[in-house]
């Protein structure tokens, strides 16, 4: 059958099981966007700016497990997509993002709003195309869609010019694949799960490290399996976090600069790390020579590439972490640790985390359990990037999967409100809170717009402490409290969500903290709450930088902040 | 930690974007490509790259992973500890005239290089083998006085069965997979 270029690819995204886009037209998509009126079974939601399109399409992906998809234009609209890329491939998400291009004639001559995206995103895609015969455009896409969603998920950009848009070629959606250089290795080696095994049944002081591996593969049963079955503690990665319930008996939290002080304990501690659909990332590991000094390393992974990349590993599997801890499972023995249970529970108690001291003014870690409470531990959280990331990661108690949707890798700061979009959309039904700080929301603010002409009922709450305020707790432990562009003047929050029509109200005091979560549950639409808090708070516990994660500090002591500012000069 | 002199060869795609591609990955980590070497292979659709680089071994590793990630690399292996064999294509222009013709033609036959072009004050010299012959050989043309050096980089293959095989094993392989 031919068809034009836009209407194979509207087609081909309806097999591919699409239903939702996130996109900002432009002169060069303007065909494209044009079949969309033949396709109303293919949502658009139209963003603000670029970057919210690839963010939201990663929120929606991450909640869904599905491919994220997202539009842009050529030029500056292909650029804005880049932060939002890079963002996804860093934290494993699978998106495909196509972009309108110049004409094929015009390709290479600068032409107007002409840029080499492809060129551009090569280093941060999984892999990308530019599609010169419209006769390839299908199969293409099929390819695009493969590659993003097996193996370790990925972003994959589609470029397609104006022209290519347009003209018409046979459509037939291909069945096979061609592809000889991709074949992800899904089954680990039986041999090295049988190491692996050996290892468990040997150990004494086993541990869990689940990452975000965990959630892609949906291996939450076979995860708490091994670890009910032969008692092994579980901590996760901060994206790992809600891949095992945070109230279980066997889960310590979370490692890392700002993780819990008894999750890195135990990891100085163990005798065995068993590391699970994770990447060992400098902020988790901390210092990488005193990491985990006493423990063999067991590396489940489905990127051979991570294997071995910054920590020495005994036994590697490569595989699906579903299909591998399936098999593992098997040649576990029923196995007691009580002692070391006991020792990690001593820890818990001696260094909790949840020590809301008694204040008058409003504390963020106050807030965010006070969030987990009202909502009932059942939203989804969707954090920025920053202070309030690390609190809404440790003082929320994330006992359902999938519930927890941060950027990890990429830190971008504005990730919260579109992938807050994402989510929404993605999970309709669900409680979505977007948890942001002052500086983190004003990058991404004019999705507000967004969210009100879609009417999606996101609850915003904002931690507003007039600072960027990760930088300004560096400045202030390591940099003599020189605040070095990080006060912030903010505009009146309320009266820009209520611009945009969005409710919205202020809370300076501590006794309003609960009556606004209530009432911003009760709203049927999106809600703002922007909650000033304690100006100078800082996020503890924290490793410093290129401490080791035994050298985390707790208490924001004096004592302590004069030894932190010695030791680092 | 001490870091040498790496061959590394790989099946890719012949598809626009793969060298760059796998340039930018060797760039990112301040590698020096001291040679890279494209060109067909034993596979139609597949092109056949020989690159010479020198680090570490781990980060050699590292970058041979990451190679092996690009979705049109089709096999890549490190050949550096194999028994290989490589070679290099180079042509050498040497100023000559007649008092030292005969003597740049003696050097060229130890070397069973070729002589390629003569004009009334320069020779052309076309010679192969591996990166040290290749290297000797000009050390004794310098005298003469060199004027245009152009060499192609290694090209490399293992010896006998091994290594290479393992490549053609898993393009087959995949071959076979699809006609099913």
């Amino acid at each position: 059958m031919k068809m034009t270029g836009g209407q194979i690819i509207c087609e081909s995204l309806i097999k591919e099981g699409v239903e939702v886009i996130f996109g900002f037209p432009g002169g060069a998509v303007i065909p494209l966007y044009d079949t969309l009126l033949q396709y109303p079974q293919l949502r658009h939601i139209l963003v603000r700016h670029e970057q919210a399109a690839a963010h939201a399409a990663d929120g929606y992906a991450r909640v869904t497990g599905k491919v994220g998809v997202c539009f842009a234009t050529s030029g500056p609209g292909a650029t804005n997509l880049v932060t939002g890329i890079a963002n996804a491939y860093l934290d494993s998400v699978p998106m495909v993002a196509i972009t309108g291009q110049v004409s094929r004639p015009f390709i290479g001559k600068d032409a107007f709003q002409e840029i080499d995206i492809t060129g551009i995103t090569l280093p941060i895609t999984k892999h990308n195309y530019l599609v010169l015969d419209p006769g390839s455009l299908a199969n293409t896409i099929k390819e695009a869609f493969h590659i993003a969603r097996t193996g370790r998920p990925g972003p994959v950009l589609i470029d397609v010019p104006k022209d290519v848009q347009e003209v018409q070629a046979d459509f037939k959606y291909p069945t096979k694949l061609n592809l000889m250089g991709y074949e992800p290795t899904v089954k680990g080696h039986p041999a090295q799960i049988k190491k692996a095994s050996k290892l468990i049944n040997e150990a004494k002081r086993p541990l869990i490290i689940a990452g975000r591996g965990v959630i892609v593969s949906q291996a939450y049963t076979e995860l708490k399996r091994l670890a009910e079955v032969a008692q092994i503690p579980i901590i996760t990665t901060l994206l790992g976090i809600s891949s095992f319930p945070e109230s279980h008996v066997l889960n310590y939290g979370w490692l890392g600069m700002h993780g819990m002080a008894y999750a890195n304990m135990a990891v100085e501690a163990a005798d065995l790390i068993i590391a699970i659909g994770m990447r060992f990332d400098d902020r988790a590991t901390a210092k990488v020579s005193a990491f985990a000094p006493h423990a063999r390393v067991v590396h489940i992974d489905i990127d051979p590439a991570e294997i071995g990349k910054n920590i020495r590993v005994d036994v590697p599997i490569v595989g699906d972490v579903k299909v591998v801890l399936n098999i593992l499972n098997e040649q576990i023995n029923t196995i007691e640790h009580m002692d070391w249970i006991r020792q990690l529970n001593e820890w818990r108690e001696e260094h909790p985390l949840l020590q809301i001291r008694d204040f008058d003014g409003i504390l963020p870690q106050y807030i965010i359990s006070k969030i987990h409470e009202v909502t009932n531990g059942e939203a989804t959280i969707v954090t920025g990037v920053g202070q309030h990331q690390m609190w809404a990661a440790q003082h929320y108690l994330y006992d359902k999967p999938n519930t927890f949707v941060t950027s990890g890798g990429l830190g971008t700061m504005g990730f919260g409100l579109p992938a807050a979009i994402g989510a929404k959309v993605g999970r309709a039904k669900n409680d979505i809170w977007c948890i942001d700080g002052d500086g983190s929301f004003q990058m991404t603010i004019q999705e507000l717009a967004t969210i009100a002409q879609e009417k999606l009922a996101i609850k915003i709450a904002i931690m507003h402490n007039g600072y960027l305020g990760m930088v300004r707790q560096w400045q202030d432990l390591f940099y003599d409290k020189r605040y070095v562009a990080t006060p912030l003047s903010t505009p009146d929050f309320v009266k820009i969500s209520e611009a945009y029509g969005i409710s919205a109200i202020r809370v300076s005091h501590k006794e309003d903290v609960i009556p606004a979560i209530e009432r911003a549950m009760n709203e049927d639409g999106p809600f703002l709450i922007d909650f000033m808090i304690e100006p100078e708070e800082n996020v503890y516990p924290m490793v410093p930088p290129g401490g080791a994660l035994s050298e985390i500090l707790e208490e924001p002591k004096n004592e302590v902040e004069v030894w932190l500012r010695q030791s680092t000069r | 930690m001490a870091t040498a002199k790496h061959t590394i060869v790989a099946l890719v795609e012949d598809k626009p974007g793969v060298l760059a591609h796998m340039a930018s990955l060797f760039r990112r980590r301040g590698f020096n490509i001291d040679s890279i070497a494209v060109g067909g292979s034993e596979l139609p659709n597949l092109s056949r790259m020989t690159i010479v680089v020198d680090g570490t071994a781990i980060m050699v590793e590292q970058v041979r992973k990451q190679l092996d990630k690009v979705i049109d690399v089709v096999k890549v292996s490190d050949i550096t500890g194999d028994d290989m064999i490589a070679r290099e294509l180079a042509l050498i222009k040497v100023k000559a005239n007649s008092s030292t013709r005969s003597e740049i033609i003696q050097i060229v036959d130890i070397f069973r290089a070729n002589i390629v072009d003569v004009a009334s004050d320069s020779v052309t010299i076309e010679a192969t083998g591996d990166d040290e012959k290749i290297t000797s050989l000009l050390h004794l043309l310098r005298g003469f006085g060199v004027k245009e050096i152009a060499r192609t980089g290694s090209i490399a293959m293992t010896r006998g069965n091994q290594g290479a095989l393992k490549i053609v094993e898993k393009i087959s392989n995949v071959r076979v997979k699809r006609q099913k």
